[in-house]
């Protein structure tokens, strides 16, 4: 399968603290790849520059063979994010802010795009409500509306289901691994919830301190750990001196 | 350049606009206030000063050109700040949209937002004082533009320094008017500075805005120096504010302002 995002020793120097320290790592076509890292590891940093945020202090970012930090229109087009730690404009109705956002990234047929959204996210009843009222469930979904406006090709997620109930939270992974089948959508996803790794993600990579200390497939790194499932693992390769890979 | 971008992001703040009628009045009544006030200070001083006995609308006139210039760019950083303080900054970062288009966008806002404020205050002066704008004739189109651009100029700084520092900046935005203000002469000729400050103050626009104002309605003539010279200051000070902005937001992706100024 294709790589769609391509990550080549990407390195990011903060005056005197170098937070990401020359990793590289892909992701296929249709894939969801785990970033388990604890905070400080440099997960956020990896995101800010994978979304253009953040020009890396070296190697490069290609998605979907583009270089972002030469076709930066192009390429944000192809992508988009979501995290509980950014919101929609609270002031407007949760229609008016994806027809914003279906302009800002030129959706050609907004009515239809937006109507499959609200079908397939169960947004019918929030449609006219303004977001800032919405719970905290409620403006996830439509964050992830929003997150789909423009049919990504390459999703980051950050945390999708931090701060949601089970139920909801549950929502969200099944819409993903539906999403993703029906799509071929590849996605990041960044989350301090192992079972939520787990269940979603093919591959799984382990930061800490700016490196990648392992990566695998969830099982694969169960089994090579010798612990009973993913948080003890990354419980070990937190707690760890050694640089393991 | 897409202008369904640049419509897009203009959709954002006129929604808001438009969806509280708190905010419309906000932007009114502050106009509405100041432009009263000085329609009473401009008719004592018509009737109790020989240099402006002539001219009944001079203060008044000129407080109404400077409320443009200080909505507009008030305005433009508004519409900035409110991208950060609604936390939406990330998600307009990582959209598809060009620093230009940013910047037009929010151009054009501003000049929205300033002339709600200002249109109804302006239809005040003629019934509550008898002074009408129009007495500047095709010039007062001239000023307007002038200090329009100054305006926004002012605001693309500011915003370039919110942008660099993130929200502890936002002080400075609300205080760059009023630093400006002395030097602009608004209400007085320039004579009145002290010849250090003269030399400070021909370096802005603003000077040659509002000496050509009450050239024109207390004269009564145009002074095409003023309007030219007010034009190549603002040309020159756009594109310094411009490329500032870029540099901003090249500094602040490299620093990591964006991400952090975004939650």
């Amino acid at each position: 399968m294709e790589n769609l995002v391509e990550v080549k020793n990407l390195k990011k120097k903060y005056d005197s603290k170098e937070a990401v320290k020359g990793i590289s790592f892909n992701i296929k076509e249709n894939e969801i790849l785990g970033l388990l890292g604890p905070n400080g590891s440099g997960k956020t940093t990896t995101i800010g520059m994978l979304l253009g945020l953040l020009k890396p202090s070296n190697g490069e970012i290609l998605i979907d063979g583009k270089k972002i930090e030469e076709n930066r229109i192009e390429t944000l087009q192809k992508i988009n994010f979501i995290s509980p730690y950014i919101e929609l404009p609270k002031k407007l109705t949760v229609k008016q802010n994806l027809i914003v956002y279906c302009k800002l990234y030129n959706v050609l047929d907004i009515k239809n795009r937006i109507e499959y959204l609200v079908e397939k996210l169960k947004l019918e009843e929030l449609l006219n409500r303004v977001t800032g009222e919405l719970s905290s469930g409620q403006k996830n979904r439509v964050s992830l509306a929003k997150a789909l406006i423009n049919n990504p090709k390459v999703l980051f997620l950050d945390e999708p289901t931090a701060s949601l109930d089970p139920e909801i939270g549950d929502f969200v992974r099944s819409f993903l691994e539906n999403y993703k089948k029906e799509k071929k959508v590849s996605i990041l996803l960044a989350s301090h919830n192992m079972n939520e790794v787990t269940r979603l993600c093919k591959m799984v990579l382990m930061m800490k301190d700016g490196i990648i200390v392992d990566k695998g497939y969830p099982e694969e790194l169960i089994k090579k750990h010798g612990r009973k499932n993913l948080e003890e693992v990354f419980l070990k390769l937190s707690r760890s001196t050694d640089e393991l890979y | 350049m897409s202008f369904i971008r640049i419509y897009g992001l203009f959709l954002r703040h006129f929604y808001l606009i438009t969806r509280s009628f708190p905010r419309i009045l906000d932007l009114i009544y502050w106009p509405s206030i100041q432009i009263t006030l000085w329609g009473f200070i401009s008719n004592f001083f018509a009737t109790h000063s020989t240099y402006y006995n002539n001219a009944v609308g001079v203060i008044l006139t000129c407080a109404i050109l400077y409320d443009f210039l200080f909505r507009t760019s008030i305005g433009f950083n508004m519409l900035f700040l409110e991208e950060i303080w609604s936390r939406n900054f990330t998600n307009l970062f990582i959209a598809p949209i060009k620093i230009a288009e940013i910047i037009i966008s929010l151009v054009l806002t501003a000049l929205i937002r300033a002339l709600i404020g200002l249109v109804p205050a302006i239809l005040l002066t003629s019934p509550l004082f008898g002074i009408s704008l129009l007495d500047l004739g095709i010039h007062l189109f001239l000023l307007f533009l002038s200090l329009y651009i100054f305006g926004i100029t002012l605001g693309i700084f500011v915003s370039a320094g919110l942008l660099r520092f993130g929200p502890s900046f936002e002080n400075i935005a609300w205080s760059t008017m009023f630093l400006l203000a002395p030097f602009g002469c608004i209400y007085y000729p320039i004579e009145i500075l002290p010849e250090f400050f003269q030399k400070i103050a021909y370096l802005l626009p603003l000077v040659y805005i509002f000496e050509e104002a009450r050239s024109i309605l207390i004269d009564h003539t145009v002074n095409y120096h003023n309007i030219v010279n007010a034009f190549y200051l603002n040309g020159i000070y756009l594109i310094i504010a411009i490329s500032l902005f870029y540099y901003s937001f090249n500094k602040a992706r490299k620093k990591g302002t964006l991400i952090n100024i975004g939650e």
